[in-house]
């Protein structure tokens, strides 16, 4: 069994793979394709609990825990935002409370999503980041109670 | 009716755009196409200009200072009331009470005349093209007051039923408040029509202006409403200006809004008087710069020509619509025979989400999501369109550019 990569390891992953990318069509074409890849939610998940509010499309997240470490599930109608929660997924999904809850997720910023697409509430990349810390931060607590 | 072209009127769209600055920038490294115009318009330079000089020149606070610079303050900020009487033709200019905005406005009504004139049992008419400000102010007086909120229905191209309407009118209505223009379909209303059927049911008329105001001529004696509310952003004036109109027997007869300076004539521990109308309504220190800057925008619109600009702005209407309807799986949501330069619409198996995001990286500026219209958005069983609103420095290029985007987005998307 291969050592598993810590979330840093994989950010830097995303950052060397947007290098490459010579036009922002690129970039979302990427983005659009990890969007289309991600497998879809099952519907029982599909609930209001686990809706992801402050975005523009619907967003469903939800999260279960094994053997100390989290893991994330989740879908949206619009594919941009899919494709994100995909890269989310990718980095945070595996890992432990603390580690999500202390992940600095410099990537955002990095592969010049933060100025494309975080300045507005209405595309929900934020509020994806703090739910995922959210559900972390309860399973932390409930483990500490 | 409107037979010559803007062009045969001295419309030069290239002319007028160099006065607008922000339609200089680029975004995302392409040249800004901006088609959100119903949310709110780009200024241009006289309006810039009006604010920057207020600011540099004759800044001061204004109504009761004796000096030069409040003389000089009072007189810009009262010559915006005298402009606004006129643009849409009020009887007297103590009608005319400056607020932050259309939804203020609405507020102010909802908040004074409505609580001192609806009991339990009264009955609000509004319809389902509502923007939630003029439904969420009326909702907290239905429920305070145990009134009920009726709702005039529409049919599939995005227009009111009339007979629908008939029929809710009755001797519970005290208030019909119906938008003017649409701000997701764009569809022009029969006031008219509407505020004289209420009017012989013996009920109040609020009209909300906020679409309306930039494209149609504003005749508010004509038109026979109680209220009329509309904002500066909206006619390339600033932000954080707008204005109530009513009929004075209704303003004198309402209970006063805020408290604090400006709106009262004498205080004492014991006894306040208040001010006469319109001040009564103007509570504090108002938005002086921005009102003041409002009036530069309003002499814009009227030197170019509001039949002018309406008949560029429905050749582009023409001419995208058009275009528009060629994108394969492309549905136009509201196809109102009277419609003002907006076009909403659906592609299929595409979220308007998506397509904002995409239409951005090309340089174009589009509203997309419910449009603060939820409950329309839910009459039609959407969860929202991608809107693209024409202004009067649009230019038929520009909807090439949408078009060229929209294609590409589809086929990145699909």
């Amino acid at each position: 069994m291969t050592e598993q990569k810590t979330i840093e390891e994989v950010e830097n992953e995303i950052v060397d793979e947007f290098a490459l990318f010579d036009s922002w069509d690129e970039k979302y074409e990427y983005i659009i394709d990890l969007g289309k890849k991600l497998p879809p939610l099952e519907n029982e998940y599909k609930i209001d609990d686990n809706r992801v509010r402050g975005c523009q499309s619907t967003v469903y997240l939800t999260a279960s825990y094994k053997d100390d470490k989290i893991y994330f599930k989740a879908d949206s109608d619009a594919v941009i935002v899919k494709g994100l929660i995909s890269m989310l997924i990718r980095v945070l999904s595996g890992h432990t409370t603390d580690e999500i809850v202390n992940a600095k997720l410099d990537f955002i910023n990095k592969i010049g999503m933060m100025s494309h697409l975080a300045q507005t509430r209405s595309n929900g990349l934020l509020a994806m980041v703090k739910q995922m810390k959210n559900y972390a931060l309860a399973y932390k607590l409930k483990n500490a109670g | 009716m409107i037979t010559a072209s803007a062009i045969e009127q001295g419309f030069d769209v290239q002319v007028i755009r160099r006065q607008f600055p922000a339609l200089n920038r680029e975004v995302k490294g392409k040249p800004l196409v901006y088609f959100d115009n119903a949310a709110t318009t780009q200024k241009p330079q006289v309006v810039i200009d009006a604010l920057v000089n207020y600011y540099s020149n004759y800044n001061a606070n204004i109504h009761r200072g004796i000096h030069t610079l409040a003389e000089e303050a009072t007189a810009a900020y009262e010559g915006t009331r005298d402009t606004v009487k006129e643009f849409i033709n009020a009887p007297s200019r103590e009608q005319i009470i400056f607020t932050k905005g259309t939804t203020e406005g609405i507020n102010l009504v909802a908040q004074t005349w409505g609580r001192q004139n609806i009991k339990e049992g009264d009955e609000i008419i509004i319809s389902t093209m509502e923007h939630h400000s003029n439904i969420v102010p009326w909702y907290i007086l239905c429920q305070e007051k145990k009134a009920v909120l009726k709702i005039i229905p529409i049919n599939d191209r995005g227009e009111l039923l009339l007979d629908e309407y008939e029929k809710l009118l009755g001797p519970k209505t005290k208030l019909v408040s119906i938008v003017h223009v649409s701000n997701a379909l764009g569809t022009i209303n029969p006031v008219k029509e509407i505020i004289a059927s209420a009017h012989k049911a013996g009920a109040v008329v609020l009209v909300d202006g906020a679409q309306s105001s930039v494209h149609l001529d504003i005749d508010v004696q004509d038109m026979d409403c109680d209220f009329f509310a509309f904002s500066s952003h909206k006619i390339y004036g600033p932000t954080g200006v707008g204005v109530l109109y009513g009929k004075t027997h209704l303003l004198e007869s309402m209970p006063v809004y805020q408290g604090g300076g400006e709106m009262i004539k004498e205080v004492t521990f014991d006894n306040i008087t208040y001010n006469e109308l319109p001040y009564k309504y103007e509570a504090g220190t108002p938005n002086i710069a921005d009102t003041i800057a409002f009036r530069a925008a309003l002499e814009f619109t009227k030197q170019l020509g509001k039949d002018a600009i309406r008949q560029h702005e429905n050749e582009l209407l023409v001419y995208a619509t058009e275009q528009l309807e060629q994108i394969p799986g492309l549905k136009i949501i509201g196809r109102a025979q009277n419609k003002i330069s907006v076009i909403s619409f659906i592609i299929d198996k595409v979220h308007p989400q998506d397509l904002g995001i995409l239409l951005d990286n090309r340089g174009i500026a589009v509203r997309t999501g419910h449009h603060c219209a939820q409950p329309l958005m839910d009459c039609f069983c959407i969860p929202g369109t991608t809107r693209a609103s024409f202004a009067l420095y649009n230019t038929k290029e520009e909807v090439d550019a949408l078009v060229a985007g929209l294609e590409k987005a589809i086929k990145m998307l699909l």
